[in-house]
């Protein structure tokens, strides 16, 4: 007799989402997180004294509405359908609403132009969603299941008509900054968009793969989210939400418990060991840790073959993404920025050489010397978040790499006065209202949120790392190479985001496999 | 030799070289995995013969060879082969195979336990990358030492009194399947209780400096004994009579094949002893497991084949249905057997089997087809006491 059906560890949001989903198909399920509070990087964190920030995700802008209508989630928005607003030095910014963007320095061209590429992008991820609600296909085995995805996945392509179709196999593979320069003349409409494609990877405009990235981030509009999502509270509440779900359905969740190792008994898994030395048992274990964290460190490489050691240690996942928070004593000045724009999504990059320029220092272990930043100012439209009267500043910068060559512990405060230089160019009177601060290197995110590179899709989201190739090959839909060990993070298919598809597509995988059992 | 030399030379000469080519008088050469070895000396029988009745010394430089030291160094190779690594002591050799995640046989070969977690592994092809791919979450340094060791198999009923003669003494104490640390003009040299002819048999490890001298005071300590350089052929000939497979000949390994299913497992090798599936984890476990479940799809036999005719590449088959085909075979002078290895369906394996080879031979520009009745067995057809006697007899 085992101590639980399943034990989950990790409770991030596609932990707790499928904790959630497989006590409602009446297995005793405990969710082990190693925080002290659930949710994962969906989390809020008091960095500084009465300021408190959404510590890494800064937005909801793409949970999947299946599992908010399941788990009967009520999250409480403290702003919804977010414009963003690409920031210029000298106040020529320009709005992204939806599909509409407005600027008085735009052409009608760019402008006539930008309804017709979003619409299309989003045909696209609607495509995507095809595939994304259902488990990877598997290609060798006839599984009517699968072949029923791919047939979908098929016919949805045929349906897209002749030129849309072809236009998205030519577009899947190439870049952002092609794509931008053969649609737009605006150097920071390009620009804005461009960065959508690489946000959290390791990845420049110029680089393949940076369309599907812009493509996957527009699932948010087939999920009802025109714009990001400001969730009251901050991105904490939404773990939170996830775990009196959860709870609500019988599980049983742990915080503050790190598992040290899952055990496994010849090939199968059979529960978990605690930091603090319990030993727990399970017939399930399901890791919503990352593919490397979960095979390197807790199951161990020496227990499994190498032709999986091989392939989790090719997955390539290194996080560029760093988040600065700032403690405000007002609200800055941004240049040509009115007060009630500051909630909005604000973006710095300018140009896509600029993204470029950020983005080849890392490639050889330098922070950018000019970063781009994706800003929230989340006390415009949450004032509970900081002191009364105070404000907080949430960027998410890049690009920082996750190995700094000159080490972080000596340069993170030359990278953060960097940041706020850049800061400074837009509102020029921040930096005498900064009353406290706090860089989150990659590697921090990586200590903060248990994950390898500091990564927050667990793996870059490239053709080559989607679908059956996700995590790995000879890991999809969601089992893996352990019997009775599964992946349900942002590792596995479809991907990260707080989407909640991972976590939910495993449980369904896991329940299907029980019932053929 | 320089490593600028090794990558400019299309083919390496052996430690032993200069020796070997100056006796080797038939000017017969072929590529081992980049040495020139010599394919005969003199005559391809009166070689063999050298085996089976005084001693055949053979050139094995060439045998690929990994050092694989540090603490993981037991648990590392217990992942990456098949049998209980544990089990051989130190001073103990074993033989064994490794396969890739799909149960296949990348390769066979040896390992020598020298000392706590120093380990020498033998084998046919260069697997660094997946012995380097196997390391990760071990603590083991692996180095090609393949250039760095200069080998001589030397077999045969005379080899310990030949190696005595050179001053080995109290080699006749030496196991089948053990290994002896001898000083040899000043230097360490090693002896093991290994071969591939069947045979009472050593093979002698020392460094490359000292390749030439060993050469030259072996051939002189055994002159009495009937002492002959071999070549690959009469080398060949004697292992297939010991039934002993081959790596590209009676297999191909898995990472060298190109078309589905043309690898096999090592059940499929009749190598299955060689496999423990009581360890915890090994690569190719999990399909192993799979595969003793589902059934193998071949099996490797021993065929017993009437006439004289050596079976080369025939194909099998009962009644009509061809079933298989052989992989090596020869006339065994010394057993006096029309012998061979073959690849059959899993169905035809058990020893007493009734096939049918069919056999074409040419003779003066006239080729001849005949369909020669055989029967699977069990064992090679030659295996003297000899072989595994301690201490070994004196001839």
């Amino acid at each position: 007799m085992t101590d639980y059906d399943v034990v989950v560890v990790g409770g991030g949001h596609n932990g707790l989402v499928c904790s959630a989903y497989l006590a409602k198909s009446g297995r005793k399920v405990l969710v082990l997180e190693a925080n002290d509070v659930p949710g994962g990087a969906a989390s809020t964190r008091e960095f500084s004294p009465g300021y408190s920030v959404s510590g890494c995700a800064n937005w909801l802008y793409q949970l999947n509405p299946d599992v908010v209508k399941d788990l009967g989630l009520r999250l409480d928005y403290a702003a919804r359908d977010l414009s963003t607003i690409g920031l210029s030095p000298d106040g020529k910014h320009l709005t992204i609403s939806g599909n509409v963007v407005t600027s008085d320095h735009l052409s009608a061209k760019d402008k006539a132009a930008f309804a017709p590429f979003q619409a299309k992008m989003v045909k696209f991820a609607r495509l995507l969603n095809t595939a994304f609600k259902r488990r990877p296909p598997k290609l060798v085995e006839n599984n009517i299941h699968d072949r029923m995805t791919l047939l979908k996945l098929g016919i949805d392509m045929k349906l897209l008509g002749k030129e849309d179709m072809q236009e998205l196999l030519r577009l899947a593979l190439i870049n952002m900054y092609d794509v931008m320069q053969e649609t737009f003349d605006d150097e920071l409409l390009q620009s804005v968009l461009a960065l959508e494609g690489v946000m959290g990877s390791h990845m420049g405009p110029r680089s393949p793969n940076t369309v599907f990235g812009y493509i996957y981030r527009r699932l948010g509009e087939v999920y009802g989210f025109h714009g990001p999502a400001q969730v009251k509270g901050g991105m904490g509440v939404v773990g939170t939400a996830l775990a009196s779900a959860a709870t609500a359905s019988g599980v049983e969740v742990r915080t503050g418990a790190r598992v040290a190792s899952i055990n496994l008994k010849a090939d199968s898994a059979q529960g978990v060991t605690l930091a603090d030395g319990t030993t727990l048992t399970a017939t399930t274990v399901v890791s919503n840790a990352d593919p490397k964290t979960t095979f390197e460190k807790l199951v161990g490489f020496r227990n499994i073959e190498a032709g999986t050691t091989r392939r989790v240690s090719n997955i390539r996942m290194k996080g560029d993404a760093a988040k600065l928070h700032l403690a405000l004593d007002a609200l800055p000045d941004f240049t040509g920025l009115s007060g009630d724009q500051l909630g909005q999504r604000l973006v710095i990059a300018p140009s896509m050489k600029y993204l470029e320029n950020a983005f080849n220092h890392v490639k050889y272990g330098e922070f950018s010397q000019a970063p781009t930043m994706e800003i929230s100012i989340p006390t415009v439209n949450d004032a509970d978040l900081a002191p009364s009267g105070k404000h907080i500043l949430s960027a998410t910068i890049q690009f920082a790499p996750y190995e700094l060559k000159a080490g972080w512990d000596d340069n993170k405060k030359v990278f953060e006065q960097i940041c706020i230089d850049v800061l400074a160019s837009y509102a020029p009177d921040i930096r005498s209202l900064i009353t406290a601060s706090e860089l989150l290197t990659p590697a921090d995110l990586e200590a903060q949120y248990n994950m390898v590179g500091g990564h927050w899709h667990h793996g870059e989201i490239s053709l080559d790392q989607i679908m059956m190739m996700r995590p790995f090959p000879g890991a999809t839909q969601y089992a893996t190479p352990v019997d009775n060990l599964y992946l349900c993070g942002a590792g596995a298919h479809p991907g990260g985001g707080v989407m909640g598809l991972a976590g939910r597509n495993a449980a369904r995988e896991i329940i299907q496999r029980g019932k053929k059992a | 030799m320089s490593a600028e030399d090794r990558i400019l030379k299309m083919l390496l000469p052996t430690p032993f070289h200069d020796r070997v080519a100056a006796v080797c008088e038939t000017n017969e050469w072929s590529n081992w995995k980049g040495y020139t070895t010599p394919e005969s000396y003199t005559d391809v029988e009166l070689e063999y013969f050298a085996i089976r009745s005084g001693t055949g010394v053979f050139d094995l430089s060439p045998m690929v060879k990994y050092r694989i030291t540090g603490p993981d160094a037991e648990a590392y190779l217990n992942r990456l082969v098949t049998r209980d690594v544990s089990k051989i002591k130190v001073g103990r050799v074993g033989y064994t195979v490794w396969c890739d995640e799909q149960g296949q046989v990348m390769d066979d070969g040896t390992i020598f336990h020298l000392a706590e977690n120093d380990y020498r592994l033998c084998s046919y092809t260069h697997v660094m990358d997946w012995m380097s791919w196997s390391a990760l979450g071990f603590d083991v340094s692996i180095v090609d030492e393949t250039t760095e060791v200069a080998a001589l198999s030397v077999q045969g009923p005379t080899s310990c009194s030949c190696l005595q003669a050179m001053g080995l003494a109290g080699l006749e104490a030496l196991k089948p399947f053990g290994i002896m640390d001898f000083t040899f003009e000043g230097v360490p040299l090693m002896v093991s209780r290994t071969g591939f002819t069947g045979d009472l048999g050593y093979e002698v490890w020392v460094e490359p400096a000292l390749a030439v001298t060993l050469w030259d005071k072996l051939f002189a300590a055994g002159k009495p004994y009937v002492i002959r350089p071999v070549g690959g052929a009469a080398y060949e000939l004697a292992r297939i009579e010991a039934g002993f497979l081959q790596a590209g000949s009676d297999f191909v390994p898995a990472e060298e094949t190109v078309r589905i299913g043309r690898s096999r497992s090592p059940f499929e090798l009749g190598l299955g002893w060689l496999v423990d599936l009581n360890k915890p984890v090994f690569n190719g476990r999990r399909a192993l497991l799979e595969e003793k479940k589902k059934g193998s799809r071949y099996n490797t036999v021993m065929l017993d084949i009437e006439g004289n005719k050596p079976a080369d590449h025939a194909f099998v088959y009962v009644g009509n249905k061809q079933v298989g085909n052989v992989t090596s075979a020869a006339w065994c002078p010394t057993s006096k057997s029309n012998f061979a290895i073959a690849n059959v369906d899993a169905a035809y394996g058990k020893p007493g089997t009734e096939l049918v080879a069919e056999i074409y031979y040419e003779r003066e520009l006239h080729w001849t087809r005949i369909m020669a009745k055989c029967v699977v067995v069990e064992g090679s057809p030659f295996n003297p006491p000899r072989r595994r006697q301690t201490p070994a007899p004196a001839f």
